[in-house]
């Protein structure tokens, strides 16, 4: 029936995601009814491993970081877009090859330039 | 698409393919202006596969044709003086790269993109293509702290009409089932106007409005003006503003015809609003590249006209304005790079104080190109302002070209403020040293040189504007 189509299919997703929303928050509410309350010093200390927290939580990152970041995207993405062409590679053939080798080379450009600019040297 | 077809769009992969050699060529060459030199061939080259381009591929996603090849035209003239008006001009700003070429190249192909665009999807490729490049060019300067603003402003801006833009496809995606623009004109005819249509109209208005800066969408226009490198400033007021003039016409003068008479109000407002802002917001800068900012929006303003009065007449003024403007305009930003020094600004109205008696040809010029600007005879400023009134009138819109008039006359005051400090003051301190270098001079030269030829013998540009419309 038009408009009145309900997505029964996707009744157990709905279930699943109910029923693990209530185990979370009940283990939660469950806990803070049984347990102890006794804190001191060292207990409310940042947890750092065992050993004593030093410095500031907020550290400044070194640029380099953001630089390595935006690279591993462009290459991760030049992946994912690799999974759905081989997937419809037999279909489309040797036009697909070609394409993409001009993709990949598009890329590679990129990536000369970056090793060129010493983008992947730390120093 | 079979590879028979694939001569309409090699002018793009040409230039795609140069694009990646000037920006590998970069890591080898050390000379940078011998990388601006490239550029410049390569937009040869690719000016070379234009006249066989003539097509349409993709389902007519892509198109080249006479309107299209037009504004390729402006784009490549501007690509190329963009490039001469530069080499000196980043050495003194101490950032010579490489990629600045390469950047306004990519820059170039996404302007390509969007005047070759049939479909909505390939348009905002293209749109995205440039905005992307012109962000990283606004922030050229890196070691300068209003370049950085600017940069950050403007993709700030840029990312947000994007959103819109992409909204209003979604919108027109929605309610016609298709993004191209031909389908959409045939679907429309057949529909009514209805209120969500309207509204997909309004927020393409808004995100190509804040794209061509159009008041009250321009906010972002003055700070990054000034704040972007001076040749860049050139650039984007010339070749992106034309690229969103391009797609302007397409959308809404195919695309969207069918309800022109629900879109032309609103784009006469803007258009009133526009020039308002910029003739008046102007006179009060005494920065003189912040003064070119405010104007370009004015001249926005002007432009805006053509589309108004639609039509073979309309559109093809428009395009004539737009060609012209870009000549007058880079001119102009040209001798603010040639006042521009090691130590000295040379942006403020003081430091035109004197010109004429100190640097009489340099003078000379900046007169040549505020009078083009104001729009006074035999200048080309004249001609591009005459063929958009005369389309207005043509249309229907004799009030339309008369408010035209009143505010050109308002800009008088601010264009030619500069011709009075520059020959009726007496020169102050220790004379300007220009900075110019033979790359710059002949940049100077084709701009005056053209601004003086189409303004006393326009009919050739007029009557390709109208061949390639019609």
């Amino acid at each position: 029936m038009p408009g009145r189509y309900l997505p029964t299919e996707y009744l157990p997703v709905a279930i699943f995601i109910a029923i693990s929303i209530a185990f979370g928050l009940g283990a939660l509410i469950m806990g803070s009814m049984v347990r102890l309350r006794r804190p001191y010093r060292e207990k409310l200390m940042p947890y750092e491993s065992g050993i004593d927290p030093v410095g500031e939580p907020r550290v400044r990152f070194s640029i380099r970081f953001y630089i390595i970041a935006m690279l591993f995207v462009v290459f991760d993405v030049e992946a994912i877009f690799m999974y759905p062409w081989a997937i419809v590679f037999d279909k489309i053939g040797l036009f697909a090859l070609i394409e993409m080798i001009i993709f990949i080379v598009i890329l590679l450009v990129g990536y000369v330039y970056a090793l060129k600019k010493e983008a992947f040297r730390w120093e | 698409m079979n590879f028979t077809d694939i001569h309409t769009l090699m002018p793009e992969i040409v230039m795609a393919v140069l694009a990646l050699a000037v920006l590998l060529s970069e890591l080898v060459i050390r000379r940078k202006e011998t990388v601006g030199l490239l550029a410049i061939v390569s937009v040869a080259v690719t000016a070379y596969f234009i006249p066989t381009s003539f097509g349409t591929v993709f389902n007519g996603m892509f198109i080249s044709d006479g309107y299209s090849v037009f504004f390729k035209f402006i784009f490549f003239t501007c690509l190329i003086l963009t490039v001469l008006i530069s080499s000196r001009y980043l050495e003194i700003e101490r950032s010579s790269h490489g990629e600045y070429y390469a950047l306004l190249m990519f820059a170039t192909l996404g302007m390509m993109l969007m005047a070759s665009a049939g479909d909505l999807i390939v348009l905002y490729l293209g749109l995205e293509l440039m905005a992307l490049s012109l962000y990283v060019l606004t922030g050229f300067i890196r070691h300068e702290y209003r370049s950085n603003e600017a940069s950050l402003k403007y993709f700030l801006l840029g990312a947000f009409s994007s959103a819109i833009l992409l909204y209003g496809i979604m919108m027109i995606y929605a309610q016609t089932g298709t993004t191209d623009i031909n389908t959409i004109s045939s679907v429309l005819t057949e529909k009514k106007a209805t209120v969500s249509l309207l509204l997909s109209v309004i927020f393409l208005l808004v995100a190509f409005s804040f794209k061509i800066a159009l008041a009250p969408f321009h906010m972002w226009t003055p700070d990054v003006y000034e704040g972007a490198p001076t040749s860049i400033t050139a650039f984007m007021s010339v070749g992106p503003k034309a690229a969103g003039f391009a797609v302007l016409g397409r959308v809404f003068l195919v695309g969207l015809y069918p309800l022109q008479i629900n879109w032309i109000p609103l784009l006469i407002g803007l258009s009133i609003l526009t020039m308002a802002v910029g003739n008046i917001l102007a006179i009060q800068q005494r920065s003189v590249k912040r003064m070119l900012a405010y104007s370009s929006i004015a001249h926005a303003g002007y432009a805006v006209i053509g589309i108004i009065a639609g039509g073979n007449e309309g559109v093809s003024a428009m395009m004539n304005y737009l060609l012209i403007y870009m000549f007058m305009n880079i001119g102009a930003f040209s001798i603010l790079i040639l006042m521009r020094s090691e130590d000295f600004l040379g942006e403020s109205l003081d430091d035109f104080k004197g010109l004429a008696k100190t640097h009489p040809l340099t003078a000379g010029l900046m007169l040549l190109f505020m009078f083009s600007l104001t729009g006074i005879p035999p200048t080309a400023g004249f001609i591009g302002k005459f063929y958009l009134f005369k389309a207005a009138v043509g249309a229907g819109y004799t009030w339309l070209a008369i408010v035209t008039v009143i505010f050109s006359a308002i800009s008088a005051y601010f264009y030619l403020r500069v011709v009075i400090y520059m020959y009726m003051h007496e020169p102050e301190g220790e004379a300007v040293s220009l900075s110019g270098s033979p790359s710059l001079g002949l940049a100077l030269l084709i701009s005056a040189l053209l601004v003086l030829f189409i303004g006393i013998y326009p009919s050739p540009f007029i009557s390709f504007a109208r061949i390639v419309t019609g």
